[in-house]
């Protein structure tokens, strides 16, 4: 099935990514990996009929939110390469593969073989009426939590 | 599609960032293993919305989205803080509240 080599080359691409993300030892390549991994969500998120989401995650992450973590590297220079710590990795690391573990067993006993088969009609409009009308509270607070962290990010960034 | 194949790779990339916030000593470093975290929930939060035919999911995801935005604005602005004091930003140096 086409959509299945799909998801199993962007999910390939994205689980690549994310190791190089928390393995990179120059810190611009860390980054750019971080690109790859944000912009290979999006085709999973088209893949789900979440054409809406897709779209947000690539103009709000990859066109800002990676920008902001450019300029702070940039800005916070000290140093090209930041160096892995042996001792905290491997522990970091069974702590981390035990996790994933219990997960995946989590997982697989719940569901199994439950298969996704969204609808494709019209996510968008959906997306909109739902936000707007069931959770039109949580959306306004979102907008006020981001004014407030605006004014707090530029109190707190800027030179007096 | 199986829904656990989307679950596994978000618990996937859930672990990798967790793995990623307890090795990193660079704070810029360790706000991006946060992001992949948030990632990993994103997509758990839509596989889920698909899995019941529900636009839920997917509203929750922008929620997520528009606070990991915010976050990361707001962590910068600290990391940078911390480095404008002591030019550096390793953690492993910062154990001490008194400024």
């Amino acid at each position: 099935m086409f959509q299945q080599a799909a998801f199993y080359l962007f999910a390939t691409v994205v689980a690549l990514a994310a190791w190089r993300v928390v393995t990179a030892k120059d810190m611009t390549r860390a980054a750019l990996a971080l690109v790859v991994v944000l912009a290979g969500m999006a085709p999973l998120f088209i893949l789900m009929a979440a054409e809406f989401v897709a779209v947000v995650q690539i103009l709000v992450y990859v066109g800002a939110v990676i920008i902001l973590f450019l300029f702070g590297l940039m800005l916070t220079r000290s140093g090209k390469t930041s160096p892995v710590d042996r001792s905290t990795s491997l522990l970091a690391g069974a702590v981390s593969a035990g996790f994933f573990a219990v997960l995946v067993f989590a997982v697989v006993d719940a569901f199994g073989y439950a298969e996704v088969a969204p609808s494709t009609i019209g996510t968008t409009a959906r997306v909109g009426d739902v936000l707007l009308r069931q959770h039109v509270i949580a959306f306004e607070a979102i907008s006020v939590l981001l004014l407030a962290a605006l004014v707090g990010s530029i109190v707190l960034a800027r030179r007096d | 599609m199986l829904l656990s194949q989307y679950l596994v790779l978000a618990a996937l990339l859930f672990c990798v960032g967790v793995y990623g916030v307890l090795t990193r000593r660079n704070g810029v470093l360790v706000l991006m293993s946060i992001e992949l975290i948030l990632n990993a929930v994103n997509l758990n939060l839509v596989a889920f919305g698909a899995f019941h035919d529900s636009v839920v999911g997917q509203v929750f995801a922008l929620f997520v989205i528009a606070i990991a935005a915010a976050e990361v604005g707001i962590g910068l602005a600290i990391v940078l803080l911390i480095y404008r004091r002591r030019s550096n930003i390793e953690l492993d140096q910062i154990d001490a509240l008194k400024g």
